[in-house]
């Protein structure tokens, strides 16, 4: 059973933020040549986070959409930077996905990195810090540290362990999402000068009665935040980095960009930008449903270009994450609670897309369509998960995708139909991109001696995969069980915008 | 409540696990064991569920209330509930009953192939996807069944897919109906915002009806229109793809690459005929939307005509068969126009067992001929292939409209309804409708006439290397053929009009007839009248179609070669022949631009636009910036975090003195 916290006290935010960090220390004290006990210790801390996440939500009260399970302890008193720390709805799902996917990454690179093996390790746990980090921080200046931790590692993940061309990519990853983050400290600092508080409770407490701000500042506030979000999920037309970044960075890389850290710009969106300054949102509320619509489409029209598999996926994250986009601008509960919903399914079929891409790349060493063709007859188990998650990802009913797809759209033709239906060719276009993609890459004849002897997939490999469908079925067909844990929070949040 | 409604579609989801998972190492044996008990047992319980709503204990409807699916309480309320009434029943029952048969069949069809077990898990996960399709009680459940038929019949439709026209025919069979399932999406958001609800017993309420029909579109394209109106459109276009009807009907043709049974089940006795179901599922809301059925009823008139002169030319049996099906589809949907619901729905029941007779039929010839599909290298098989020629030859007496065959009495039906909207009380266009279903029943007993003698009857042109081996298929191949048959000469008794002395009693069940109230007795008299003389024109035009493809196609007639070298009817041919030109109308408009377009588009503004001017010339403007940066870190990235760090603080200091002075002011 579910130990009961109030009884320990265990602050379990903590435990679930620090335990990879922790265990990041710990890899540093092994010596970097036993490769083999690096990556069971940090499969073992990756579970044990698993474990506290689950733990979480096991003592998560979904009947209120309060802040819970707080932690606040004064940290750098003078300038006022608190160490707080909570979840509610919009977190607990995506605290949820990171410590998820985070043990089957590292299951899955036990073949993929071989030089470097501890640094590759450290990194991804720090990764995993900083993402959890960002999303449970309740003290601005502790969400940026997070949010810029997570920087770092991802940097280095591109720029040591990635392809051919992982200098420009790494550095276009970085540049791009620095130069979103610089304006962003420069609003949380003004905000500080305004309110006297880096803690988002009491700040929207003060913005909303004792400080408030007047149009023009909350115009440019918000852009600054907007800019660093938008960069981040990418909105169109800042998404170029986006392509480079996922082609470059190895599997475990992209999987942890796709599956999360994307997820990081929409959140941000959700818990900081619009909130802080829902006026400003709702002037800008038309543009950015514009680049969102322009995104879905665009990203859609871009995806059946490629003929690179992991451009292309990178594509079809900007045509996705721009339902989500569309979806924070909205103001009720269905849209919102698909906007949730979006990013994860996001994760988990994006996600398991790029590990099974990582896979394939282990075994022949190109992402050129061109270079396969006919590989269902040759890896029928393969062909059947990648199948799996391509329909994940094109959103059939019964399977994760459809709900959030259906909740956001139904939201969207709600306010505005035209949006709506523009929206909604995303739906078709992603069926054409995806099925070009499985004609060239799985049927036909086959082409290439060479791919007829791949090998199928390994115990291993079945093994991380499997959980991702487990929870496609789980999340298409009881979704409910998710939902339940969103709803009140984002019930309070669409009474806290209406007013 | 009734929980056992749920394993009506669980069974072959059983199957489909079992086959699909174990199926590599079962053997062949088990494998087509299970498969094929599982629609069995599928059939037993719908049956027993049907015994229990006929029975006379006054329930007239099952229903399993399942569990929350999407569901915000208080917001959008969607259960995963089962509802099984007449309509569904009926529909239950040929799934699996044709279905069941089309599983044996295919037991001796696909003996030998390397994907066995991957055939039946397909079939049997085929199968589950159209019962939830008829079984659920929104439209939303509904929906999982809509996409999730589309599914299968891409993955059946490319199951050779080491042939590239396989996957391009299943992929393009998806990708159309996607285009109708986004209609239908769009369909269901508006019954969401003005019924509040997919609930499909809210949706055809009588009172919820009326409250939304008053209501219209603002502000837009469709300013003036009304609600209903607007829904029952969109559900029709999703219809259209599904059901294979203009201007979606493209993929159906290109279906046939896929396995005979395969072709039987789903592209014409089940999948295609949801289009139907759904409209007969909804009958008040469309009944309420006037103007949607007229375009109904264009449509699906079109269809028909279209496909069935498309049909005159093909030389591939199944190509025959596949427009045979988009045009008596096209008859449904224009039955559905002219508001009669049970004609269409009775169609739908008695074109499953015939037209499922006919593909079965065709696969026993190809089968037979080592995959040869071409009629030109036929002929003269019924001495080879009796059997197989007589069940044959009983579909295409059932679909031309024979009395007492099945089809007689279903588009005897349709025909009346036809007469009635067009003749009786129409304007001109309905009229021209009318005569247009007519023309089209005499053309489907003519195309099938043709298909019938270049197949069976006349000189043989079989390759006379395979001449020897054409033998007739037994087991369950002829087993099936025998019970469809029977069921298409029988089929019609289902429902035989009141006139003819009849209860109607398919419509009364699925309660889907509508019997004319307060007529006079002189009114009365007139419509009995209709009736005959309807009954006439359509055996009449029956027997001519028949008449003139026997003449034109027996042995020896010069006919074919005579028409096709005149002026009119080279032009007529080649047309025909090259199905007007809609693939290469809609490559040349919609694909091929759309693709240049992105790729364009890509080159444009992703790579030269945003990266090379925007990105790298900022890049370059950064480039001093960075030379200095360069010099002053020590080679791990914190040196950078501490001189960003700093920056960005001296940045702050301006910028907030700034606005604090902005402020003093």
């Amino acid at each position: 059973m579910i130990p009961e916290l109030e009884s320990f006290n265990l602050p379990i935010l903590s435990l679930v933020t620090l335990t990879p960090a922790f265990g990041a220390l710990l890899l540093a004290l092994i010596d970097s040549n036993s490769k083999a006990l690096i990556r069971q210790v940090a499969l073992m801390v990756s579970f044990l986070g698993l474990l506290f996440s689950l733990i979480m939500v096991g003592n998560f009260d979904s009947s209120v959409g309060v802040m819970q399970l707080e932690e606040n302890h004064s940290w750098i008193e003078s300038l006022g930077i608190s160490y707080h720390l909570g979840v509610d709805g919009f977190s607990i799902l995506l605290i949820l996905l990171t410590s998820f996917t985070m043990p089957f990454v590292f299951m899955s690179t036990w073949k993929a990195v071989d030089h470097r093996v501890k640094e590759f390790h450290i990194a991804l746990l720090l990764l995993q810090t900083g993402m959890i980090g960002a999303f449970v921080a309740l003290d601005l200046v502790l969400f940026y540290l997070f949010y810029e931790a997570m920087l770092v590692p991802m940097y280095l993940i591109i720029g040591i362990w990635g392809g051919k061309d992982r200098v420009y990519a790494a550095l276009k990853f970085f540049i791009y999402t620095m130069v979103g983050s610089l304006f962003m400290f420069l609003a949380i600092l003004y905000l500080y000068n305004h309110a006297g508080t880096f803690d988002l409770p009491l700040l929207l407490e003060r913005l909303k009665t004792t400080h408030p701000l007047d149009g023009i500042q909350q115009f440019w506030l918000f852009l600054a935040f907007a800019l660093s979000f938008a960069i981040k999920v990418p909105l169109f037309p800042l998404h170029t980095w986006l392509p480079d970044a996922h082609v470059q960075a190895p599997t475990a890389g992209s999987v942890v960009l796709a599956g999360v850290l994307l997820k990081m710009g929409t959140y941000g969106l959700l818990r900081f930008a619009i909130p802080l300054f829902p006026d400003a949102a709702m002037d800008l509320r038309e543009e950015f449903c514009w680049l969102a619509v322009t995104g879905i489409i665009f990203g859609a029209c871009m995806a059946l270009v490629q003929t690179d598999i992991k451009k292309l996926i990178a594509y079809s994250s900007v045509s996705h994450l721009g339902f989500v986009v569309l979806a924070c601008f909205m103001t009720d509960v269905e849209s919102l609670t698909g906007a949730i919903l979006q990013m994860v399914n996001h994760g988990l079929s994006t996600g398991m897309l790029f590990l099974m891409i990582g896979i394939i790349y282990e075994r022949r060493h190109t992402r050129e369509l061109a270079d396969y063709g006919g590989l269902a007859s040759v890896v029928p188990v393969y062909s059947v998960f990648f199948i799996i998650a391509v329909l994940s990802s094109i959103g059939l009913p019964g399977l994760n995708g459809f709900v959030g797809e259906f909740l956001i759209l139904f939201g969207v033709f709600r306010a505005d139909p035209l949006w709506g239906m523009l929206a909604a060719t995303g739906v078709v276009l992603g069926a054409l991109y995806m099925l070009k993609m499985v004609k060239a890459f799985l049927f036909g004849p086959v082409v290439h001696e060479v791919n007829k002897e791949v090998k199928d997939l390994n115990m291993r490999e079945i093994i991380y995969l499997s959980p991702f469908v487990v929870l496609m079925v789980w999340l298409g067909l009881y979704p409910s069980s998710f939902t339940n844990l969103v709803e009140p929070t984002l019930s309070l949040y669409v009474q806290l915008l209406q007013n | 409540m009734d929980s056992n409604l749920l394993w009506i579609p669980l069974f072959p989801f059983l199957g489909f696990l079992i086959n699909g998972i174990l199926g590599k190492r079962m053997g062949n044996r088990t494998v087509s064991i299970v498969a094929s008990v599982a629609p069995l047992l599928a059939f037993s319980v719908a049956f027993g569920a049907w015994r229990k709503i006929v029975s006379d204990t006054g329930v007239s409807a099952l229903h399993w209330d399942g569990f929350p699916w999407i569901w915000l309480d208080g917001l959008l309320e969607v259960p995963f509930a089962l509802h099984f009434d007449g309509l569904s029943a009926v529909m239950c029952l040929v799934i699996t009953g044709v279905g069941s048969l089309i599983h044996l069949y295919s037991i001796g069809y696909m003996k030998g192939d390397p994907g066995y077990h991957r055939y039946f898990a397909y079939l049997n996960l085929f199968t589950t996807f159209m019962l939830l399709l008829v079984l659920g009680d929104n439209l939303l459940l509904l929906f999982i069944g809509w996409e999730g038929v589309g599914l299968c019949s891409y993955l059946l439709i490319g199951f050779w897919f080491q042939d590239d026209a396989n996957c391009a025919a299943g992929k393009k069979a998806f990708i159309v109906n996607r285009i109708g399932d986004l209609a239908f999406l769009l369909g269901m958001f508006l019954c969401l915002i003005h019924f509040g609800t997919l609930d499909l017993a809210a949706l055809v309420n009588a009172d919820n009806i009326s409250q939304v029909a008053t209501e219209t579109f603002e502000g837009s394209l469709f300013a003036g229109m009304g609600v209903i109106t607007g829904i029952a459109l969109l559900l029709f276009i999703g219809a259209t793809g599904k059901s294979a009807q203009i201007p979606l009907y493209v993929w159906l043709p290109d279906a046939m690459a896929g396995p005979t049974p395969v072709s039987a089940l789903i592209h014409a006795a089940t999948m295609v005929t949801s289009g139907v179901y759904l409209c007969c599922r909804l009958m008040p809301l469309f009944q309420a939307a006037p103007m949607a059925l007229s375009i109904v009823a264009v449509v699906g008139a079109c269809t028909a005509l279209l496909a069935a002169i498309i049909a005159f030319t093909q030389n591939d049996i199944k190509k025959v068969l596949a427009y045979s099906t988009v045009s008596q589809l096209g008859y449904m949907f224009f039955a559905i126009g002219v508001g009669a619901f049970s004609a269409a729905f009775f169609h739908v029941v008695t074109h499953a067992f015939f037209k499922a007779l006919l593909f079965l039929g065709s696969g026993a010839v190809i089968h037979a001929m080592h995959h040869e599909q071409d009629m030109r290298k036929m002929g003269g098989l019924r001495k080879q292939l009796p059997f197989t020629h007589i069940t044959f030859l009983i579909g295409t007496f059932a679909i031309a409209g024979v009395p007492p065959l099945a089809g007689f009495f279903s588009k005897d039906e349709i025909l009346f309804a036809g007469y009635q909207a067009g003749i009786m009380e129409g304007d001109t266009l309905s009229r021209l409708f009318w005569y247009v279903s007519v023309a089209t029943a005499g053309m489907t007993a003519f195309y099938m006439m043709r298909c019938v003698a270049m197949t069976f009857w006349g000189d043989s042109q079989v390759d006379p290397k395979l001449e020897g081996k054409v033998h007739e298929p037994g087991g369950w191949i002829g087993f099936a053929l025998f019970v469809l048959a029977i069921a298409s000469a029988l089929g019609g008794f289902l429902n035989v009009p009141e006139f003819l002395g009849g209860h109607a009693i398919l419509g009364h069940f699925t309660g889907l007839h509508v019997s004319p109230t307060d007529l006079t007795k002189d009114e009365l008299v007139a419509l009995h009248a209709g009736e005959f003389t309807s009954m006439f024109i359509s055996l009449a035009i029956a027997g001519a179609g028949l008449l003139v493809g026997f003449l034109f196609y027996r042995k020896g007639s010069g006919l074919p070669a005579a028409f096709r070298n005149s002026p009119p009817g080279a032009f007529l041919g080649k047309l025909s022949e090259n199905k007007f030109y809609v693939d290469e109308m809609y490559a040349a408009v919609i694909v091929r631009p759309f693709e240049a377009i992105s790729q364009l588009m890509h080159t444009l503004i992703d790579q030269v636009l945003i990266d090379k001017l925007l990105v790298n010339g900022s890049a370059l403007l950064v480039r001093g910036l960075g030379e200095l940066f360069r010099r002053m870190q020590t080679g791990f990235i914190p040196g950078y975090l501490l001189t960003f760090g700093c920056g960005a603080l001296v940045l702050i200091y301006i910028l907030l003195n700034s606005m604090a002075k902005a402020g003093a002011q």
